[in-house]
């Protein structure tokens, strides 16, 4: 029977604290980068002018149907040679995933204003609003309270994916947990305390998610 | 009638894809007249009602608001973005539906068009919606969110909603067909008010009790052009064309005696 011994990991905090803030780093740029960058591209998925229409739906599909994985060692070994410049790992890394989070949420964004009767855009045009001030005043408050619950299980997937950027020697919590454990041998307690993190963290928010999915059911 | 009219319609057509719903109506409403359009389902009223503040864009004619052509005068039908929101700022409309905002309450569903549209200051904003809903009977019910109000209390926020903006003129499309039998009356009741004190009005109902009382003008829609018209004591009662003897008595096949006290 294997005897678990976190004395190293308790003993050098300075790992994994590195690692979480640097995962947090990454997570909260993503997030709310990607909320805003789907904002725009779900707009221009709505919008039925081709211009707008066509550029928005081909990021969707090339980041909804590529693995993040991929996305991520493309921004980090073939974009610097196109550019001709070096990216940093953090840099690659919140590209690949703020644009694979704002294809994601940009569809949120689109189902949730879909989802508004027509005439909530009529009431509002019969005001003499614009097309901006019905959007930002009638259907995008109404939208948004709609979409918190899948806004939820797309955070809860982005903070998951951070961990992808360990692939590119970026130093969040997984890539300090495996040189923490090449340095004292001890994988199972590395990467069990990454794991319960990971746990910890999110089960709290998928409850929630649960029950605000409940409450929408309800209403 | 005096001076210009408010509004006037000339020629005016609606065509969607192959139905041709409006064939060419023009109408002049004068200042302060209370039109009601009647017409059986298809006959296109709503459809013109929508026509005038351009929540639908007309096939062909033109409409002149207050003197000034709405339009770009080009063929087909074009209107600026500006002139657009300009007519719809002029002319207050009223769903069948009442189309309140859910997520606000009753006084910043008033305040919201002259907050947003208006750039009104928000407390000149909210003095002016609670006279407004005071006016419409709803005094103590300003923070109440619309779903939480009767359909009647709720299309006289709508009512509301539309006068914040100080319009030359109100469309009411059919407000009272969706509210039940008994919240009739409050509606219709603030309706007169407004006629009483001076609003022009077209107001598309099948309320005819509401077209003898208040209307100054009958019109009788069928298959998109105006059949009849004229005053209500008048073609009410001696309609002179087939469909509207027809339409009409439709509302006499079962009446009741007036009431005994």
């Amino acid at each position: 029977m294997y005897e678990f011994n976190f004395d190293q990991i308790l003993q050098n905090p300075g790992f994994l604290w590195r690692g979480l803030q640097n995962t947090l780093a990454l997570y909260v740029a993503a997030l709310g980068l990607g909320l805003v960058a789907g904002l725009v591209v779900g707009m221009g998925r709505y919008s039925r002018r081709a211009w707008l229409n066509w550029p928005a739906t081909a990021f969707v599909e090339v980041f909804r149907n590529t693995p993040v994985l991929v996305q991520m060692m493309w921004f980090f070994f073939a974009l610097p040679m196109l550019l001709g410049q070096p990216l940093t790992a953090y840099a690659a890394a919140l590209l690949a995933l703020t644009s694979n989070a704002a294809a994601n949420i940009a569809e949120i964004y689109r189902g949730g204003i879909q989802s508004l009767h027509r005439s909530q855009w009529e009431a509002g045009k019969a005001l003499g609003m614009g097309y901006g001030q019905q959007m930002r005043r009638v259907i995008l408050p109404q939208a948004v309270r709609r979409m918190i619950p899948a806004f939820t299980n797309r955070a809860i997937e982005l903070a998951k994916m951070t961990t992808l950027a360990s692939s590119i020697a970026y130093a969040e919590l997984l890539y300090e947990a495996r040189l923490l454990s090449s340095q004292y041998f001890n994988p199972i307690e590395a990467f069990t305390t990454v794991a319960l993190t990971f746990f910890v963290v999110l089960y709290p928010f998928v409850l929630l998610v649960r029950r605000l999915e409940m409450d929408a059911r309800a209403r | 009638m005096t001076g210009t009219p408010v509004l006037r319609l000339t020629g005016i057509e609606k065509r969607f894809g192959d139905n041709h719903v409006i064939r060419g109506i023009d109408l002049d409403v004068a200042e302060g007249e209370v039109i009601v359009i009647l017409g059986s389902s298809g006959s296109g009223k709503s459809t013109l009602l929508r026509c005038i503040n351009h929540m639908e864009i007309p096939t062909a004619g033109h409409v002149e608001f207050m003197g000034n052509r709405m339009d770009t005068g080009a063929e087909p039908y074009r209107i600026s973005e500006r002139a657009m929101r300009d007519i719809r700022r002029q002319v207050g409309m009223v769903f069948q539906q009442f189309n309140l905002f859910p997520h606000m309450t009753a006084v910043e569903n008033v305040m919201e068009g002259p907050r947003t549209v208006l750039g009104v200051s928000r407390d000149a904003a909210r003095a002016q919606a609670m006279d407004l809903l005071a006016r419409v009977g709803l005094e103590g019910r300003e923070h109440m969110y619309p779903s939480h109000l009767s359909g009647g209390q709720q299309q006289r926020v709508a009512v509301a909603r539309a006068l914040a903006m100080q319009p030359k003129v109100m469309l009411f499309d059919e407000v009272t067909s969706s509210l039940d039998p008994e919240l009739v009356g409050e509606v219709l009741k603030t309706m007169r008010e407004l006629a009483r004190e001076g609003m022009t009005m077209l107001v598309v109902t099948h309320e005819l009790g509401f077209a003898y009382g208040v209307a100054d003008r009958v019109l009788f829609l069928k298959d998109g052009v105006i059949l009849e018209q004229g005053s209500p004591k008048e073609v009410l009662v001696r309609p002179q064309t087939d469909p509207f003897r027809q339409f009409l008595r439709g509302f006499h096949e079962f009446g009741l005696p007036p009431l005994e006290d």
